[in-house]
């Protein structure tokens, strides 16, 4: 459904975007992740007609973006993290006037807009004007301007970014509903956890390139393998990291200022129950030990050296002092 | 959850009355349901009558927003009031204009002032729409490129003439007077209009130029001021220097303020008239559609 092909974006002498491929299929969600300016929104602009490639293809449908514009605008809906709303409008009037400019008479856009202030809950709030909004509501009614015009490709920048936990997550039931009824939906993100629960592919892109693509549980067997996480009293450390040196099959990492240790696994179970053991032994009780599947904040580290959060520092991050650091800190 | 964005039960292909040309453009509302999905995509083209239905839609956001920040329409409307004020009761005195009572000499020029001020909020507000990224949703649209700027420069003209309509009533409040009858009272106030509007695409493209609402308020003024002060709004050409007279004389608003005032207090009319009308389509011609590739570049 959106077929992007060596496509290359500059700046002037910034690369915002170099020889980028990805491929969506109908019905899927695709995720785009990567730090603030690795070229997501650059991607998401070319897509929507905003901005002309330098080279390479996009097409949206087989409509090419560059050729047929318009056509392109007719099958696509765009959200983002500005929200593009009217402030001084009120949500049914900002619904309205979006569809009418999808070309809709002005009866069918009153009920779509009706449709959509219904499907956001929204519908106590319509007569307000925007400015009365939260930002949730906003980003809700943003969303739903991208909804009036019902379109087959819906392309959603950061549409989460600076949302309140709960309102993130009815974001995201919200996104994989329309995804059940056969929407395709492109997503930006930096939260590794939103490409994760959301995606069905995700492509990683740093610096305008893309560095890995794949489903999220692919991403993340390239890292090998579970983990082992134990989290201790900071006076138990040096301690707990000795008596579970034999443990796993791989190097652990140590992040010193949390007094919390990871260790990769080969055989999760068996190795989960030998870490028990040992610490037992040792008379160590863990404030907190578990078994986690390696998160996509794990294999952003391991493809570019980097966690999304220090997007600046080009030096690999020294083993011992791991940031946990949550990615999509504001820049 | 009857309703939702993609359901399959409405497979409704919506035609606007108005635009006969979208019944061609399924695609361009059809449900997206797996199966409508593979549906072959026929390409939307903006009809020609659509730029008008377009345009409309958004001159009436405009003027939803404008009917909702009062304040911005009373600033708009206090400062012309003060030079009314400030020209008939401070330097008023002191400004001798042969024939013609000064109160009578000043508000036509006032009217003409009024409208070519009232075309820089052109340049305000498109760059504002630019900065809150309401200009990428509609971009992101597939309606008429040109209507976002059609629509701004007729809200803002909706604007222009209930503030002109304001400063005839000011006007007359401080003893302005119609001379000359009816209908060329009217001609006068349409053809101040006619220039305001021509010169708001001026400024459409001067706020796409601009990095932001403030700049756009500042570059807007930049042209107004010689020419609205090197004019006969406020005092006859004649006093001026020579070499200023040779630019004041000819200019389009110096031409507006003349016909104005001959359209409302009498004298000749034809030249001034003329020029103005000519001014005013030269300048559309030329801005227009500068104005609208610069907006279609992005």
């Amino acid at each position: 459904m959106i077929e992007v092909e060596g496509v290359s974006k500059s700046f002037g002498p910034t690369k915002a975007l170099v020889d980028v491929d990805m491929s969506v299929p109908i019905g899927t969600i695709q995720g785009l992740l990567g730090p603030n300016g690795a070229g997501k929104t650059t991607l998401v602009r070319i897509l929507a007609t905003l901005l002309a490639p330098d080279a390479g293809r996009a097409r949206i449908a087989g409509i090419d973006v560059r050729q047929d514009p318009n056509t392109v605008r007719s099958l696509i809906g765009l959200a983002g993290q500005y929200a593009a709303v009217d402030e001084t409008l009120t949500g049914r009037e900002n619904l309205v006037m979006v569809g009418r400019l999808y070309r809709l008479a002005s009866p069918l856009a009153k009920t779509r807009a009706e449709e959509a202030l219904e499907r956001l809950g929204l519908v106590e709030a319509a007569d307000r004007p925007v400015k009365t909004y939260s930002g949730g509501m906003r980003r809700r009614l943003d969303l739903g301007a991208s909804l009036v015009g019902r379109p087959r490709v819906l392309i959603l920048d950061e549409p989460t970014t600076g949302l309140d936990p709960r309102t993130r997550l009815d974001m995201w039931a919200f996104i994989r509903d329309l995804v059940a009824q056969g929407t395709t939906v492109l997503l930006t993100t930096q939260y590794l956890e939103e490409a994760d629960q959301l995606a069905d592919h995700i492509v990683v892109i740093d610096r305008g390139k893309v560095i890995a693509a794949g489903t999220s549980d692919e991403l993340k067997s390239r890292l090998g393998s579970d983990l082992i996480e134990v989290e201790v009293a900071e006076s138990d450390l040096d301690r707990t990291t000795a008596v579970l040196s034999d443990v796993g099959c791989g190097k652990a990492t140590i992040d010193e200022v949390r007094a919390r240790i990871t260790i990769p696994v080969c055989d999760p179970v068996p190795d989960l129950m030998a870490a028990l053991r040992v610490l037992d032994k040792a008379g160590i009780t863990p404030k907190d030990l578990g078994l986690r599947r390696p998160s996509l904040d794990d294999v952003f580290l391991a493809l570019t050296g980097r966690t999304t959060g220090d997007e600046d520092s080009d030096a690999p991050p020294t083993t011992g002092r791991r940031s946990r650091q949550r990615a999509g800190t504001p820049a | 959850m009857s309703v939702t964005p993609t359901s399959p039960t409405s497979p409704t292909t919506p035609t606007s009355p108005t635009t006969p040309a979208a019944s061609t453009a399924p695609t361009a509302s059809g449900a997206p349901s797996p199966a409508d999905a593979m549906t072959p995509i026929q390409s939307v083209r903006v009809p020609r009558s659509a730029i008008f239905v377009d345009a409309m839609v958004i001159a009436k956001r405009n003027l939803i927003r404008i009917a909702r920040t009062p304040q911005l329409l009373v600033f708009a409307t206090i400062q012309p009031v003060m030079f009314v004020l400030l020209f008939r009761y401070v330097f008023g005195g002191s400004i001798n204009v042969p024939g013609i009572s000064y109160v009578d000499y000043l508000i036509p020029g006032i009217i003409v002032q009024t409208v070519v001020f009232g075309a820089t909020s052109t340049a305000v507000g498109l760059s504002q729409d630019m900065s809150n990224g309401i200009i990428d949703r509609f971009r992101s649209l597939p309606m008429s490129r040109s209507a976002v700027l059609a629509g701004r420069t007729i809200a803002d003209l909706v604007r222009n003439v209930f503030v002109v309509l304001l400063m005839v009533v000011v006007g007359t409040a401080v003893g302005f007077r119609f001379h000359n009858g009816f209908i060329p009272a009217v001609v006068a106030i349409f053809v101040a209009l006619l220039l305001g509007y021509c010169l708001s695409w001026v400024f459409a493209l001067i706020g796409l130029s601009v990095p932001d609402p403030e700049s756009a308020q500042l570059a807007g003024f930049l042209p107004i001021f010689p020419l609205v002060f090197a004019s006969s709004v406020f005092t006859s050409v004649k006093s001026m220097p020579g070499w200023l007279q040779a630019f004041a004389k000819v200019q389009p608003i110096t031409r507006a303020a003349n016909a104005v005032r001959a359209l409302t207090e009498g004298g000749p009319i034809a030249t001034d008239l003329t020029w103005t009308i000519l001014w005013s389509l030269a300048i559309l011609a030329v801005f227009a559609p500068l104005a609208v590739r610069r907006y279609r570049k992005g």
